[in-house]
């Protein structure tokens, strides 16, 4: 590796990272066996972690940053004075598998300014992750971003050889695309979520290879005025119309060359981290976005406290709930049981009846739970219902970053 | 009181061992002592276990326990082991359910930390490559080397991983409790071993993870409490990206003050106009175009040798779209040159259709087949595939703008239509989309049709429904 080629390194991951998603997960187990290369686990794993708390599971670089695109929040955008850099496909492959045999990488994650156009880049993407699969026989993990403006028989050769798909929706409303991105389009963005999400259930039918761990996108909080109910409603929607895996939300961070149209202030850390915990209530737990919305103010989540507690102290009807009897559902409402948790309670019950020493063996939450459980020897009396419990329950807050 | 001794590590062989043993024997766990150490005889003042004790039948879940436990560096390990085992056998078989008893409590947090230990190790072990010229096993190929830490006894735990995934390499891994060779083909396990010296010295890949590493990080998201949940300080000794850790977070908030504070830039005054509209135009624009990204692609299932391009002049009167080419047409490159396609253009001629100026081609661009010994039995595409292909199909039928399409079969019904066509229910004028249309069979269902005097009447349809499409050209022309 020579110095021009780590120079371009440097560049080009800079110049990715302010993609939030690196997970390596969900991919079929595989091996490359005695003349290929690697393996996927299906949990996926994390090689490092920066001082950012972020793990590091694949190589996530650009393919190139220069791009014709003019998006606002982007740090590649045309008009930025951004160092530039353009890897070959071959160095791609050559990066990857040097730091794959390393150790340092699950795989890769391939994205790209478009260059010439969306297709031609498409192609270039394409390329990287068929060489590395049909030359060298590389069975590592392999996530490219899908560009929605290219034609859909690339976006399909994609499919053949990549883990993972995304597509980058970025901001949630049509409106905001359109101020701040003017070259994409939101409907073709969908389009393509559509296209990528009934070709994978093909597949899936028919036995046959095509993005097995599914698709994800990012959409960055903070940039535009969009609240967390309009968030998570598009998240929702994506969940359930477009079949995604993950929805990443990514504050918006400030950058280098910055654009005049957008905030530059420190990133809504502690925002991103409640949207997190709202996508999982979604997905996890049984909540709908109404209820979750519902524990805040004006479509914006409560900053201080997660979700679920937000709804708890709202609903303070519906508890205690008794850990020895109450359902499933009711039990993964309860502030500090997470489900596997709950998992593992209605499965002890069944053979004992739970004191709370109990639980807090199953537990690592039990601090925030006791307000709302009843166990053989416990019950919450006038507790659950006090006026200064929110303030029993949380430590001052304390802001994520560090300024 | 029995006194157990087992070898240093994780004794997984040992310990099953004397665990037969005192379950022939009954021994309940406060007659034993797993701590080992110096005693002088195996088996203490007690009589020996019996060495042919039969195996004791536990759950799976409790045997992976065991297989994971064993690892840890706790001393009671054994002990602990050794009553949940007595309880199992004594009738609790699904004891491990009681997740909020203290022992099964207890257990799964020595299991979690071996797991998690397991995980680190196959997270932040790195590699180094060695080039070693006097190394004649490794044939002077690449040789890796790593150094790495384990808090439990888990070397041998982890080799399955290492193999798996780098089962091409030629590489060792050193640990103070225990270390591996793989050579390719067999895996050696070796004592503790010291840690080597300037491992990274030669591998400019260490450099280029080092500066990743650094160009990887916002500085604007700095949360060290979060990053030191995950990988504690423990492990950055041997991680060389750790050593620039300090240096980052000291210098994130200035970076981050120095970008807020300045005014956004001026944009590039270059607008690349031009470009940008050109973007837009990037769908192919001639028939020879859509052809070469035909070529160049890779059929959605794997086998064929190449894809099968239409035939014919652009412009024809008449496009025959047939399913997908076959074994004969795979081999040649060219449509409908097998069986079915000699029996086409046999109809075709007596239809009175000349068959170079028709245009000729596949729903399907590739040979879709089963190997069975040396032939390759032709298989159907599914409808997903037939989907795939169906851009590039309309795609060409646009370039080549047909008066008429002609679909033979079910296959090509259904990429022009998109849904499933009964062919013989249907067969005849009808239209696909812009085009004028004409559904008939294709000529493989005339070649499998049992022999008799079906056949010939068949053929004699297939032909008039030719001859039809031809008028219908004609009238229209």
């Amino acid at each position: 590796m020579d110095e021009a080629l780590l120079d371009k390194l440097e560049t080009l991951a800079d110049a990715a990272k302010y993609d939030a998603s690196c997970a390596s997960s969900g991919a079929k187990r595989r091996t490359g066996g005695p003349d290929g290369i690697g393996s996927t686990t299906g949990a996926g794993i994390c090689h490092a972690y920066t001082p950012d708390g972020r793990c590091v599971s694949l190589l996530k670089i650009l393919l190139t940053n220069y791009c014709l695109f003019d998006c606002a929040y982007c740090i590649n955008r045309r008009s930025s004075n951004v160092r530039r850099a353009r890897f070959s496909v071959e160095e791609v492959v050559r990066l990857t598998l040097g730091f794959y045999k390393r150790n340092c990488i699950e795989g890769l994650f391939l994205s790209s300014g478009i260059i010439r156009s969306p297709d031609y880049t498409m192609e270039q993407l394409m390329l990287v992750a068929r060489t590395l699969r049909r030359d060298h026989g590389f069975a590592g993990y392999i996530h490219l971003k899908t560009i929605p403006e290219a034609s859909p028989w690339l976006i399909e050769q994609a499919g053949l050889w990549a883990d993972r798909l995304s597509i980058n929706l970025e901001l949630s409303s049509d409106r905001s695309l359109k101020a701040f991105a003017p070259e994409k389009d939101g409907t073709s963005i969908k389009a393509v979520m559509g296209q990528v999400g009934e070709r994978i259930l093909e597949a899936k039918e028919e036995k046959r290879r095509f993005s097995p761990a599914g698709q994800s996108t990012q959409m960055i909080v903070g940039a535009d005025a969009s609240t967390d109910l309009s968030v998570l409603e598009t998240s929702d929607t994506l969940y359930r119309r477009y079949g995604l895996r993950r929805v990443y939300y990514s504050a918006f961070s400030p950058i280098p060359e910055a654009s005049s149209a957008l905030p530059v202030k420190p990133p809504p850390l502690q925002r991103e981290n409640r949207l997190y915990q709202a996508d999982w209530l979604l997905r996890y737990y049984g909540f709908t976005v109404e209820e979750i919305a519902a524990g805040g103010e004006g479509g914006m989540l409560d900053l201080g406290i997660d979700p679920k507690l937000a709804w708890a102290l709202k609903n303070r009807e519906r508890f205690p709930v008794d850990v020895n009897s109450a359902d499933r559902e009711m039990l993964l409402r309860v502030p500090g049981l997470g489900a596997r948790a709950v998992d593992r309670i209605v499965e002890a019950r069944r053979h004992t009846t739970l004191r709370l020493e109990d639980v807090a063996r199953l537990s690592s939450g039990l601090k925030r739970a006791r307000a709302f459980l009843i166990a053989a020897d416990h019950h919450p009396g006038g507790l659950t219902d006090r006026a200064d419990l929110r303030q029993r329950l949380v430590a001052p807050p304390k802001q994520l970053s560090l300024f | 009181m029995h006194r157990i001794e087992l070898k240093d590590g994780a004794d997984l062989d040992g310990f099953r061992r004397a665990l037969r043993g005192l379950v022939a024997l009954g021994l309940e766990p406060g007659e034993v002592d797993w701590s080992g150490g110096a005693a002088p005889s195996l088996f203490g003042d007690a009589a020996p276990l019996p060495a042919d004790a039969p195996p004791v039948s536990l759950p799976r879940a409790v045997g992976d326990l065991i297989g994971t436990v064993v690892c840890h560096r706790d001393p009671e390990r054994y002990a602990l082991l050794h009553r949940l085992v007595w309880r199992v056998v004594r009738g609790e078989r699904d004891m491990l359910d009681h997740h909020a008893d203290p022992l099964v409590h207890r257990l799964a947090l020595l299991d979690k930390a071996v797991r998690r230990d397991l995980h680190k190790m196959h997270a932040f072990l790195r590699f180094n490559e060695v080039r070693d010229p006097a190394n004649s096993e490794s044939g002077g190929a690449e040789r890796y080397v790593a150094w790495f830490e384990p808090d439990h006894f888990i070397v041998e735990a982890t080799a399955p991983f290492f193999v798996e995934r780098f089962e091409s390499l030629v590489w060792t891994i050193l640990t103070p409790v225990g270390s591996l060779h793989w050579d390719r083909r067999s895996l050696t396990i070796g004592p503790a071993a010291v840690k080597p010296e300037h491992l990274d010295r030669d591998d400019r890949f260490a450099e280029g993870w080092q500066r990743y590493y650094e160009s990887t990080f916002n500085p604007a998201r700095v949360n060290p409490t979060a990053m030191r949940a995950e990988m504690p300080r423990k492990y950055w000794a041997n991680l060389p990206e750790a050593a620039a850790i300090p240096r980052m977070i000291r210098s994130a908030p200035a970076r981050v003050q120095a970008m807020i504070e300045a005014e956004a830039a001026a944009p590039h005054r270059r607008n690349p106009d031009k470009a940008v509209a050109a973007m837009a135009r990037q769908e192919p624009a001639t028939l020879a175009e859509l052809n070469r990204i035909i070529l160049a692609a890779d059929p959605l299932v794997p086998g064929a040798r190449q894809a099968v391009l239409g035939e014919g002049p652009e412009g024809a009167a008449i496009a025959i779209v047939g399913e997908q080419p076959g074994d004969q047409e795979d081999v040649e490159g060219r449509p409908f040159v097998g069986p079915a396609g000699q029996l086409l253009t046999r109809a075709l001629e007596e239809a009175g259709i000349e068959r170079s100026t028709a245009y000729l081609t596949n729903a399907v661009k590739h040979f879709k087949f089963v190997a069975r010994g040396k032939r390759r039995l032709h298989q159907s595409p599914t409808a997903g595939e037939v989907k795939h292909y169906r851009w590039w199909l309309m795609k060409e039928l646009s370039f080549v703008r047909p008066r008429l399409v002609v679909t033979l079969g079910a296959t090509a019904a259904l990429a022009l239509t998109g849904r499933s066509v009964p062919v013989l229910r249907e067969r005849g004028p009808t239209g696909f989309g812009d085009w004028g249309g004409f559904v008939t069979v294709h000529p493989s269902y005339l070649l499998r049709l049992p022999a008799g005097e079906g056949v010939e009447q068949a053929y004699r349809d297939f032909v008039s429904d030719l001859r039809w499409a031809r008028g219908m050209v004609e009238s229209a022309g």
